[in-house]
């Protein structure tokens, strides 16, 4: 395909220098990619999607009642990371979770941190996130976040930023592995040549890290789903069934004696380990939400005898919060004495009245956030927005300042991507995967959400996006 | 094995077999009605009649036209037993227990709920002959048989599919045979006719045991047809070969040897296998075959009954714990 008009923009392409010249990381790629004629790439396109509708590769979208199930459109045009960017982001991965899980284990026991004054108490202890009845327990081997998955994103200035912390259940992970397969068959005899580094293993290490939480010789594993009707549902099952672990939800356990148990065709049998991926206050209901209809009653007394492990801990979200982001520099230097390898994002905290004075004033060149939605929702682009929504979110900032915290608009990195009128550059984000059992490992590849609509900067599945496949180099 | 997702193999196999006896039956009847006099009437109500879902049909409609009737078997959601409700029900539960499933057979579920979508789309039963459309869900279906024979570990698991799979076959074979009940000829001096024997003919055919049974007994007989049919000992879609081999999956899974019973149900599935084994066609003559098989769709409903407490049924995690206050 032709690429003569492939230009970056003003923004960091990831494929081209500002003056055009294929960098050379993407090289072999590029010389690949123009042998390739436009129909044939439009062919090998089509054949992508379709082997993803029989896959059954879908996530449901929540406000929209059409067809519950979609599929996460993967370009088949891939993003190629240097070996030398990746060993700066695993190593700022590491460092950044590492001091998370430290900043999650003060917290919910000796606090030094606040009583030091480097966080605000009332940000974390008044925070919804902060579970109570968490407080005191160290989860087994000491790891709260045992999978988490950071957004990142590459700016004008050809750094990458840290977006968020998702330390609760970060899903996607599964796109990362099946999108691999799919892009192998597409371009086979590149990964040989490139040397793209493997995530096939994931599913081991996975496994690996879940049995290092029991004590037991052999611990039974499971993943724990809220159901079908879940936006994840193919992950839960996708990555049961690459552990050969057993999926279950909520109706098939019980708890009898603080032991928690699976309803099979034989009786019960116990179950050491889950790999929970429903939300905290969903767990058990006698703990967290006496209203609640879902959830595996007397579960959180079974963990706290420590006889089921959690993956990740219950009472993790406090540390993603929008807010709490902000500090993470902080939180980095007072528990590591190091200064953090990656960047945050400058982040404006509308609770303190200085810097909301800032925001309301410059809200048009602000991006506006709820300090606790997720999926690009309840969001305010400033520059893209008009000055009614500017006003709408001036009030809703005024009337609940916590709720909010305000960011510049940052450039994001494009890809070249295959689009209606050929190949064009769209902005993309980056979501690698890090496991923490026994070591702290983060997994060479990502996936790359990609907003395929021309110039917008909303990755979000659900809004719009769609995936590429992440090569990060030898 | 969870129980929930037993639950789901069973019904996976069931509504499998389901669709695939459901493109049989439509695919035999489109033929049979080739083969009629000029003049004589299409015959789609026995049909209808023997899948039981008389009721439902006639809720809609009192005509029964080649189009509607393929509409209602094939194609109609709200028919929770049309083949379009057996694939949705059996995509549905495969996607359920998908970890359980080799990727192969989830992908080919998943590409017959596709299929079935898009024939649904194109509204195959407006055209003249849609038969392909039905040989085609057919091979997809034996595709995934064949595929799960081939790489699925003998376990628990394939034994709750072949379980589900064989009790639903039993009771689709009873219903084949009970459409000649339902068929009406034009008047009594026609029984033994060559209409008559064209009707037995296609009944074997939609159970592809036209040839088979030639070989054992020869000449088309209503009373060797019923025989072969329901108490042969070695063609697998016969009523007792279809009850020994889901006794048998019933002692692999619950791992007693062939004798007795450990269960609810292998106690009234072995009631039944003995009843069968030692029957005699006239019996069942005698006994009126359409009464006979009526008999015979009850017992087998009793047995997935049985198999639902023993195996699928769970208690309720909230039951033991009074919410607190």
């Amino acid at each position: 395909m032709k690429l003569e008009n492939y230009s970056a923009g003003d923004h960091c392409d990831e494929m081209i220098t500002s003056d055009g010249k294929v960098k050379s990381h993407y090289q072999e790629f590029f010389k690949r990619l123009e042998k390739i004629p436009q129909k044939k790439m439009k062919h090998l396109q089509h054949s992508a999607n379709q082997t993803q509708r029989s896959m059954g590769m879908t996530f449901n979208v929540y406000h929209d009642n059409e067809g519950l199930e979609k599929i996460l459109h993967l370009d088949i045009i891939p993003r190629i990371v240097p070996n030398s960017e990746w060993r700066e982001v695993e190593s700022g991965l590491k460092q950044r979770t590492k001091a998370l899980n430290m900043f999650l284990q003060d917290i919910y026991n000796e606090r030094s941190i606040l009583k030091d004054g480097i966080v605000p108490s009332e940000l974390i202890l008044k925070s919804k996130d902060y579970l109570e009845p968490c407080i005191g327990l160290t989860p087994p081997k000491g790891v709260w976040c045992h999978i988490t998955g950071t957004d990142l994103i590459k700016n004008r200035d050809g750094k990458y930023y840290i977006l968020e912390d998702n330390l609760r259940c970060p899903s996607g992970v599964s796109y990362m592995l099946e999108s691999r397969e799919i892009i192998k068959r597409i371009y086979p005899e590149l990964f040989h040549e490139q040397g793209v580094m493997p995530v096939s293993n994931y599913p081991t290490k996975l496994l690996n890290m879940l049995q290092f939480l029991s004590d037991k010789k052999k611990p039974v594993v499971g993943v724990l789903t809220p159901g079908i009707y879940n936006s994840a549902y193919f992950e839960h099952s996708y990555l049961a069934l690459q552990m050969g672990v057993e999926l279950v939800s909520g109706v098939d356990l019980l708890v009898e004696g603080k032991k928690v148990y699976m309803q099979t065709t034989h009786g019960l049998r116990q179950i050491d380990v889950l790999y929970r991926r429903i939300d905290d206050t969903f767990l058990d209901p006698m703990t967290f939400n006496p209203d609640s209809m879902l959830g595996i009653p007397g579960i959180f007394e079974a963990y706290k005898a420590g006889n089921i492990a959690f993956a990740n801990a219950p009472g993790t979200g406090v540390g993603d919060d929008k807010a709490v982001y902000a500090y993470v520099p902080e939180i980095i230097k007072y528990y590591l004495n190091e200064e953090p390898i990656l960047n945050n994002v400058p982040t404006y905290l509308c609770r303190e009245e200085e810097q909301r004075e800032h925001v309301l004033e410059n809200i048009h060149d602000l991006v506006v956030k709820e300090t606790n939605a997720a999926g690009g929702y309840g969001m305010l682009i400033g520059p893209k927005s008009t000055e009614e929504e500017h006003d709408k979110f001036r009030e809703l900032i005024k009337n609940n300042p916590k709720n909010y915290i305000a960011q510049p608009t940052l450039s994001l990195s494009t890809v070249p991507t295959l689009c209606e009128q050929g190949i064009e550059g769209r902005h993309v984000d980056l979501r690698p995967y890090i496991l923490y059992g026994n070591e702290i490992e983060v997994i060479p590849g990502a996936l790359t959400r990609v907003a395929l609509k021309k110039g917008s900067l909303v990755v979000n599945s659900s809004q719009g996006g769609g995936s590429k496949d992440t090569w990060v180099l030898y | 094995m969870l129980s929930r997702v037993a639950n789901s193999i069973y019904w996976l196999g069931r509504y499998l077999e389901r669709a695939e006896n459901y493109a049989r039956f439509i695919d035999v009847n489109f033929n049979l009605m080739q083969d009629l006099p000029v003049g004589l009437k299409e015959q789609w109500r026995p049909l209808v009649a023997a899948t039981g879902d008389l009721h439902i049909y006639e809720s809609k409609s009192q005509d029964y036209t080649s189009e509607e009737v393929l509409y209602f078997l094939g194609f109609d959601e709200n028919n929770p037993n049309s083949m379009f409700s057996a694939v949705r029900n059996a995509r549905e539960n495969a996607r359920i227990i998908r970890e359980n499933l080799s990727k192969e057979t989830w992908e080919k579920t998943n590409e017959l709920y596709h299929f079935m979508q898009a024939g649904q789309k194109k509204k195959v039963w407006k055209k003249d002959d849609p038969r392909e459309f039905f040989s085609l869900i057919k091979n997809q279906i034996l595709l995934i048989y064949g595929l799960a024979d081939s790489s699925v570990a003998r376990v628990e698991g394939w034994y709750f599919s072949r379980l589900g799979q064989y009790l639903e076959r039993a009771d689709k074979t009873s219903r084949i045979l009970d459409v000649k009940y339902h068929i009406l000829l034009p008047n009594q001096d026609q029984v033994g006719s060559p209409l008559d024997f064209l009707h037995w003919m296609a009944l074997l055919k939609s159970v592809t045991a036209f040839n088979t049974y030639r070989r054992v007994y020869g000449n088309i007989d209503p009373s060797s047809v019923v025989e072969f049919l329901t108490l042969n000992k070695y063609f697998p879609r016969s009523i007792y070969f279809c009850i020994r081999e889901a006794e048998k999956c019933l002692h692999k899974i619950s791992g007693s040897d062939a004798e007795g019973y450990k269960n609810s149900a292998e106690k009234a599935i072995g009631s039944l296998k003995s009843k069968l084994e030692y029957a005699d066609v006239e019996e069942i003559i005698d006994y009126g075959l359409h009464e006979y098989l009526d008999d015979l769709q009850i017992k087998i409903n009793g047995i997935s009954d049985k198999i639902d407490s023993n195996f699928f049924t769970i208690r309720d995690n909230f039951a033991q714990h009074s919410t607190p206050q």
